[in-house]
């Protein structure tokens, strides 16, 4: 892969609702905050890139709201559906074609305006499957279930999840949902869907956040020390939830090895020194940890509570908070990178972990991780 | 790894009709898939990455490229979705373009499709608008539409036997292409004498509604002669989607592909596009497009396109024809409509177009239009660029 960087992030804050806010809004404000950071104009911005979903839009042709706040209007641009980290990919591709210097890469969500249970069980197969009933949230309970049982990992260890990540979001001044648990707080919290409790649950959320991709002559202009993408890869699984071993995410771990191997990266554990992954739910994060490879399989729980994916821990995972923390679904992804980029660069403010040099970020499409994107940046 | 250049090497579309209950949009993909790896001689084995799209609320299924991956064979691969709205075929294959030329992955699978005949095309289409500014006024798909063709209308003196005169040459070229959903050649007096659906628009103006997929299978520069003989090479792509609400566009004239297409001829060094281009697969979804974008395009100049067209140029045996495939007008599964322009263009080239085929075809030219009066443009070329 030839050189390419992150030379800008902008990220509005993770609300519940940003009522005054349209789509074009929230676009606009981390666009503007991404030009900043990368100490550039609308001018040097080759190409454009949003990524946005129908559904969770409520409008057809989602990304006609957010084209001009995005800078589109006199340049290439595209769009994905899905996740943010999957939109950053494409925007690298565009790069890396040599048609364009530098992409703009935008995510946005406002899960404020939509019904995630209706939204989430029309990605269900209509004939099959839909007339179940199942959301996402009964579905991951499902998940949740079989990776417990396959593995041994216990409720109380994924309430730590929801602690740790929590207590992080308390040093990230953009997250949603700072908050100092216990772990009965959480397991005392409602039940939603057995195992899930309210607090193994993210919330629904409204965030965006834009990215800038640049080759290697245009990232040595730019304000910030360039972020370099050392590896990227993605990966799907099968659909139908009976044709797989919902226990285990092959295609997360055909992605990460795809993507560390680009980077040269033998044992990711020992070569990274942070990870912001998809943690949708707690269980997530466990399971996300072992189908990287960044501790060996049913190993998670006790490593977490060991204190090892705390901050101050060997492994730092989701030190802003991760999604448990704030969902903003099609930006969740693309968070993740910014927060990673934010690490590399020691900007990270009271969430940074000293001397991080290279960090994994990791987006999710489907449902029950059925698709992966897994990003290696380095300093 | 590093920039590569980019061919089509395969492509396949399935059987095309207004309504295809005989399959589920899986199975229907898959038609499509089956058809341009057999087309290309080679298995998804072979196949590094995917991508798909359509337009979700014309099916009413969310995250399609999670759900198709039975039909796409996108199990255990990397696959992506993109969408645009009526762009989305062509957005696709601009995407497939982008992912073999950065040299990530060499052969790529692109997939447009929808079965229109599951949906409410206009009650979707009117809510890709503004919900306070646009969405009560006049959106939905026709209406814009009559209105370019009004503006235009108004402005050249074009008169509506014009408009009727494309319909007849595009329903005349779908009668030579077995994948056409509509293969009935038409008179002038037919079409002005079928139902006025919005003024000037009549409905033999307009296209129809259409259950298909499109499958193009690209491939970088290292293996695409070992594939095939007759590469369709990417010469070059550019795109605009400059509108976001209807009252800022500047209707009569279509800016994006006027931007879109000069980008390109100034990307490859093309100054006289009637006399350097071949054939043309335009993205022209109603009648009257066919002179107005010509002109845009810099076919000809600007109020002279009914003249070009009365004069039989863009018929086949023409001077530049346009839409041998018989166009959108002929038939039109939205997702799979752009694509099928690159397609028919990469038929073209290849010297693959059967009965519909131009003879010696160096350059060739596939559109996209859709979303607020946007376009995509591809230029595809019998020779391996020297750039």
């Amino acid at each position: 892969m030839d050189k390419a960087a992150i030379i800008g992030v902008g990220m509005t804050a993770v609300e519940a609702n940003k009522a005054t806010d349209t789509f074009a809004d929230m676009a606009w404000e981390a666009v503007n905050k991404a030009l900043e950071d990368a100490g550039m104009t609308l001018n040097d911005i080759d190409n454009i890139v949003t990524t946005s979903n129908d559904f969770w839009d409520g409008r057809t042709i989602s990304c006609m709201a957010v084209s001009d706040a995005s800078g589109a209007r006199s340049k290439n641009v595209s769009c994905v559906e899905g996740d943010g980290a999957f939109g950053a990919f494409y925007g690298l591709t565009r790069v890396l074609s040599g048609s364009y210097g530098t992409t703009l890469v935008t995510a946005h969500s406002k899960g404020s305006e939509s019904i995630s249970s209706l939204i989430t069980n029309a990605a269900f197969d209509p004939i099959y499957d839909r007339a179940l009933g199942m959301d996402i949230i009964t579905a991951c309970a499902l998940q949740a279930n079989a990776y417990m049982s396959r593995t041994g990992t216990t409720a109380e260890q994924l309430a730590r999840v929801s602690v740790k990540n929590h207590g992080n979001a308390c040093q990230n001044p953009l997250a949603q949902l700072p908050m100092t648990l216990t772990v009965n707080d959480v397991l005392d919290s409602e039940m939603i869907a057995d195992p899930l409790h309210k607090l193994d649950c993210s919330p629904v959320s409204d965030a965006c956040c834009a990215v800038i991709i640049a080759n290697e002559e245009r990232a040595a202009g730019c304000r910030e020390a360039p972020v370099w993408i050392k590896g990227a890869a993605f990966c799907s699984d099968a659909f139908f939830l009976g044709d797989r071993d919902l226990s285990r995410a092959p295609a997360l771990t055909q992605a990460a090895k795809k993507a560390f191997d680009m980077a040269g990266i033998e044992r990711p554990a020992d070569d990274i020194d942070v990870v912001e992954l998809y943690d949708a739910f707690t269980y997530q994060e466990l399971m996300w940890l072992e189908a990287m490879g960044f501790c060996e399989d049913a190993q998670a729980g006790k490593k977490l509570e060991n204190g090892e994916f705390d901050r101050n821990g060997t492994l730092p995972v989701n030190p802003s908070g991760g999604l448990l923390s704030g969902h903003p679904v099609i930006a969740a992804g693309l968070i993740r990178m910014a927060e990673i980029v934010k690490q590399l660069r020691g900007d990270a403010g009271a969430c940074q972990i000293a001397g991080a040099r290279r960090g994994v970020a990791h987006g999710a499409n489907g449902l029950c991780g059925q698709s992966h994107c897994v990003w290696v940046l380095e300093k | 790894m590093g920039k590569k250049r980019v061919a089509i090497v395969g492509t396949g579309q399935t059987y095309h009709k207004s309504h295809r209950p005989d399959v589920n949009g899986q199975e229907l993909i898959n038609e499509a898939v089956q058809r341009a790896l057999t087309d290309a001689e080679l298995t998804i084995g072979d196949i590094d990455a995917i991508v798909i799209g359509n337009m979700d609320h014309f099916e009413g299924i969310n995250y399609v490229d999670c759900w198709s991956v039975d039909g796409s064979g996108g199990t255990m691969k990397p696959i992506i979705k993109l969408t645009t709205g009526g762009t989305t075929g062509s957005t696709l294959a601009i995407g497939g373009y982008h992912m073999v030329a950065s040299g990530m992955f060499e052969k790529v699978l692109i997939i447009g499709w929808e079965k229109n005949s599951e949906s409410d095309t206009t009650g979707a289409i009117t809510t890709a608008f503004d919900p306070i500014w646009d969405r009560l006024v006049f959106a939905g798909a026709i209406s814009g539409l009559a209105a370019e063709a009004q503006a235009y209308m108004a402005k050249y003196g074009a008169t509506e036997i014009d408009g009727a005169r494309v319909s007849v040459r595009d329903r005349k070229h779908a009668c030579n292409n077995p994948h056409a959903q509509l293969r009935k050649e038409v008179t002038i007096e037919e079409v002005l004498e079928s139902p006025m659906l919005a003024d000037p628009i009549h409905l033999l103006d307009v296209c129809p509604r259409t259950d298909g997929a499109c499958a193009v299978i690209m491939a970088s520069e290292d293996v695409a002669e070992t594939i095939t003989g007759t590469p369709d090479w990417i010469w070059a792509t550019a795109n605009r989607h400059k509108y976001t609400y209807l009252g800022d566009v500047n209707w009569g004239e279509l800016d994006s592909i006027a931007e879109a297409s000069r980008e390109i001829y100034a990307k490859v060094g093309i100054r006289e596009p009637r006399k350097e281009i071949d054939v043309i697969e335009l993205y022209q979804p109603y009648s009257f497009a066919g002179i107005i974008w010509i002109e845009d395009l810099g076919i000809v100049p600007r109020g002279k396109g009914a003249e070009y067209i009365h004069s039989g140029a863009t018929d086949m045996g023409g001077e530049l024809p346009v839409n041998p495939s018989g166009g959108v007008i002929a038939c039109n599964p939205i997702g799979a409509t752009g694509l099928i322009r690159c397609a028919e263009a990469a038929l073209q080239v290849m010297g693959k177009a059967g009965d519909r085929q131009v003879p010696d075809v160096n350059l060739a030219i596939s559109t996209g239009f859709g979303g607020c009066m946007w376009t995509d443009i591809l230029l595809h070329g019998k020779e391996k660029p020297d750039f």
